[in-house]
């Protein structure tokens, strides 16, 4: 599935949650779950793109959600429907579902939610369970209501679910298989917890990175097999592979 | 129109990717036919296998990038094995750039290369990230005389010698260079640079310094070219924050024979098709039949 490089319609635009954006774009052609998209809605500064994984897609499309965290983000936000971002995509290698079969746990922390939609949706003959963390009201979490039968909800505020870590409400004997985006020391936590019982575990990695292809060895992180890219042999790599020291 | 010959080697076009920006070709080749660029360069090559350094490596800044990678590569062996049979298919002249820690790492490397089909040598003496990654040697211009003339008198190949622009004097570099028999001079590597995480109240890097590049060091670089390229014969290829055609066009007329392009690779990825592009749009507007024409233009309009 090579990338390209193209100039991408939006279709739709709204804030689903304080501060988080849900985005719809035409873009042609085939988007695995976990991969991601160089995203770029401004011309000159700041001076690179952006990278953001897929939330959802279809043949025609590819949705977004984001938070705005920075400049980049922040003048993404305030593109309407009708104008255009420019995007490079699909990147990086993600879940592996066809690979996941049984009981398996989804495990998001934050905005890290976000691409696990899309992969939750493209598991076949699993049961899937969500656990998520945030720090406080949960968002995007209905989504995944046609494709889990259960919703665990963890928020650092108490505001709901959980009081505390969403890793408190997973047992991960519990499951054949753990798939988790979220802040690196959640993944660590889940990663550990899945070698202890023996379970499968994929983890997406997040790091800087400038050209979001391989070229630049700025997103570089040390796995069990040698030095890989996060954004080309990842984001999407085996637990055990990358939380060597968890 | 766009064709230009640098020390007996024809470059389809003056527009070539830069060093540790395009790696081996692979990534970009799923964007575009990379038979349309002039040339490539390498990921900057040393002789043992590196990992890089620890750490952040990259930091966005108002107008640029400042990158600590520390020469991450496979080694000149492997290159030369699982690298250079790809790059050697693509139809486009492959410069390997060589770093190195001591003058016998880059003697060894160079021996290695001369069997090959590389079409340059580009001896980089100016990675600001690597303890012994050659910005020793590309700070003081008697130290690089000394590396350049022991590596000419081994290298088969047309050897173009890499400038750090933290050199003390650039132009007196570039002129030693020449002397100790460089057959051209690109120009320049990054600037070395830092920054801050004011919350964790520590340097950025675990280097503590590291590379800056984009546009914002265009118009230094663009005057480093202008200055190094009245003082040298040989030909000069200008590179430092090149973004669009227009840049590309700015640095010719300074002197350069032909151009890099690095960072603006990771704004998109096609950018340097656009260039080439842009290039050959102007030529024919402005009546310019050849390169060579516009090449240092400027001085004699100054
Ligand atoms: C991420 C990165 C890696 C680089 N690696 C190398 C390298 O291995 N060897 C080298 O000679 N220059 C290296 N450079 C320097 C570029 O080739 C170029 O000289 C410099 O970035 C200025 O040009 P630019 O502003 O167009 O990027 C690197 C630059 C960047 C941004």
């Amino acid at each position: 599935m090579p990338a390209s490089c193209l100039k991408s319609d939006i279709l739709s635009h709204k804030e689903i949650f304080s501060g988080v954006y849900q985005m719809t774009c035409r873009f042609p052609g085939p988007k695995a779950p976990g991969q991601f998209f160089m995203v770029r809605g401004w011309q000159g500064y700041p001076l690179l793109s952006r990278p953001i994984s897929v939330n959802d897609a279809d043949e025609d499309t590819v949705t977004f959600v984001y938070e705005v965290r920075g400049q980049g983000t922040q003048l993404l936000s305030a593109l309407r429907p009708g104008e255009s971002v420019e995007l490079t995509g699909p990147v990086g290698s993600g879940f592996p579902v066809e690979k996941l079969s049984g009981r398996v746990a989804v495990v998001a922390g934050g905005i890290g939610i976000a691409p696990l939609l899309y992969a939750a949706k493209s598991m076949k003959g699993c049961e899937a369970e969500l656990f998520c963390g945030f720090r406080g009201k949960s968002y995007l979490v209905e989504a995944f209501a046609p494709y889990v039968s259960a919703v665990h909800v963890a928020s650092d505020s108490g505001a709901e679910g959980h009081h505390g870590f969403v890793t408190d409400l997973l047992d991960a004997a519990d499951f054949d298989a753990v798939i988790t985006c979220g802040p690196e020391i959640m993944m660590k936590k889940v990663a550990r917890a899945c070698r202890e019982a023996g379970v499968l575990c994929y983890v997406s990695m997040e790091r800087h990175m400038a050209c979001g292809i391989g070229a630049c060895l700025g997103c570089t992180c040390k796995t069990l097999h040698g030095a890989k890219c996060v954004c080309k042999d990842g984001p999407v790599f085996l637990g055990e592979d990358v939380m060597i020291d968890a | 129109m766009l064709e230009t010959v640098i020390h007996g080697v024809t470059f389809k076009n003056p527009v070539i990717a830069a060093s540790g920006t395009f790696g081996f070709g692979h990534e970009f080749s799923q964007f575009y036919d990379l038979s349309r660029l002039g040339g490539i360069s390498s990921k900057g090559l040393t002789l043992e296998e590196r990992f890089g350094n620890s750490g952040e490596r990259l930091y966005e800044t108002e107008s640029g990038l400042i990158n600590s990678i520390g020469l991450q590569n496979p080694g000149v062996d492997a290159f030369i094995r699982d690298e250079l049979p790809y790059m050697e298919s693509l139809g486009t002249v492959i410069l390997a750039n060589l770093g190195g820690g001591t003058l016998d790492a880059y003697l060894q490397g160079v021996e290695k290369l001369n069997g090959t089909s590389v079409d340059i040598i580009e001896l980089n003496i100016s990675c600001p990230n690597v303890k012994a990654g050659g910005m020793a040697f590309g700070i003081k211009s008697d130290v690089a005389y000394e590396v350049v003339r022991e590596v000419r008198a081994v290298c088969k190949k047309p050897l173009m010698v890499k400038l750090s622009p933290n050199a003390e004097n650039i132009v007196e570099m570039a002129a030693r260079c020449e002397e100790a028999g460089a057959d051209s001079i690109s120009l320049v590597n990054t600037f070395k640079a830092m920054a801050i995480d004011i919350h964790k109240k520590k340097p950025v890097f675990d280097n503590i310094f590291a590379g800056l590049s984009g546009p914002a060091i265009k118009n230094i670089a663009l005057r480093m070219v202008y200055e190094v390229s009245s003082a040298v014969q040989v030909p000069v290829i200008g590179m430092g924050g090149i973004s669009r055609w227009e840049d590309a066009v700015e640095f010719i007329m300074a002197g350069a024979s032909a151009v890099q392009v690095g960072t603006a690779n990771f704004v998109r990825p096609t950018v340097c098709l656009e260039i080439i592009e842009g290039l050959e749009k102007f030529m024919v507007e402005n009546s310019f039949q050849t390169i060579a024409e516009m090449v240092g233009i400027a001085h004699n309009n100054a």
